[in-house]
């Protein structure tokens, strides 16, 4: 064993650090889905009990920016999982490229919500009193509101950190930290970024698609 | 040591049906299936529809991005350990609130 050698001396193979890592991060991830699982529990519990003011809510959000969005964080995927087929390789450059990709399409779904968020906001939709909503039952569309928030705010958050942690990936990845046998935490980060993913894809249909089709 | 890497292709495939399936989620939640289905379970049928589609959407990401497919078998125990614990929390609070009244939610703003 060469004395730069990146692994660790409490395993046996590469393999075998490779595969502690990613079980590492999936227990992490296991924790996570619990911690969503509870708003995703008191978003059905709310919506089964009030199901008129939640349909007339959801037509509130932007169908359009929420496919957008799902497009743009599902590329960002795409471009985190090439990330790691790269730095899988040994290409450096490519790591870094696919790296800076995810972190702009990343950005590009914050700055979206952004303005969604604000136009809720002029739109008298936040929460507390000065809630005006047209529709029946304002006082329940409150809660799809607070839910809604609560939900995309909590994942932002994450994309937040995930962001920042994809920033100092690139940096490593830059110096040429990372190699074929050793690129776990590229393979951690975007572990990480996919169960973000994940969250979205259950939360666009939840929020934004529910109640479309008592329009029609 | 060799290192076991999916082809591009794999990935370009599995991202383009996950667009495929975004697409079709937001075309079907504009169609009410409650007008072509039997009395009594319509009203369930477009939540059913797409969260079957979320569903098989978060499994093409786990299986490919998130490299499950192809993992040793630990990684699955702890997803279905997860799931398992997901199924306990809500049919177990779901039965507590489908067996007593729900007290109504009454905001400061409203009194």
């Amino acid at each position: 064993m060469s004395e730069n050698s990146t692994l660790a001396h409490h395993f046996d193979s590469y393999a075998q650090q490779k595969e502690s890592a990613s079980l590492g991060m999936w227990v992490f991830i296991s924790q996570e889905i619990m911690f969503f699982g509870g708003l995703f529990l008191a978003y059905t519990i709310y919506r089964w009990r009030f199901p008129e003011a939640f349909a007339y809510s959801s037509n509130e959000l932007d169908i359009g920016l929420g496919l957008f969005n799902t497009i743009v964080l599902i590329g960002s995927s795409l471009t985190m999982a090439l990330a790691v087929r790269n730095a899988a390789l040994g290409e450096k450059n490519g790591t870094v490229r696919n790296l800076i990709l995810t972190m702009l399409l990343g950005s590009v779904f914050l700055v979206v919500k952004g303005f969604e968020y604000a136009h809720k906001w002029q739109h008298h939709l936040i929460p507390g009193p000065n809630f005006q909503f047209s529709g029946p039952d304002p006082v329940h569309a409150q809660l799809f509101f607070v839910l809604y928030f609560s939900m995309t705010g909590l994942h932002a958050l994450h994309m937040i950190v995930g962001l920042g942690i994809l920033a100092w990936l690139t940096a490593q990845a830059a110096k040429g930290r990372f190699t074929p046998e050793n690129h776990n935490y590229v393979e951690g980060v975007g572990l990480y970024w996919h169960f973000v993913d994940i969250i979205w894809i259950f939360l666009f249909p939840l929020l934004y698609l529910f109640g479309r089709h008592h329009l029609t | 040591m060799s290192v076991h890497v999916a082809p591009l292709k794999t990935y370009i495939y599995v991202f383009l049906a996950l667009m495929f399936f975004t697409v079709l989620t937001v075309g079907v939640a504009f169609v009410n299936f409650a007008h072509h289905a039997p009395k009594g379970i319509g009203n369930v049928l477009n939540d059913a529809v797409a969260m079957s589609i979320a569903l098989t959407k978060a499994v093409l990401v786990v299986a490919f991005f998130m490299h499950v497919k192809g993992s040793t078998k630990i990684t699955p125990v702890v997803i279905w350990g997860t799931l398992i614990f997901m199924v306990i929390l809500f049919v177990f609070t779901g039965a507590d609130y489908l067996t007593r009244p729900m007290t109504t939610f009454v905001p400061v703003m409203s009194q």
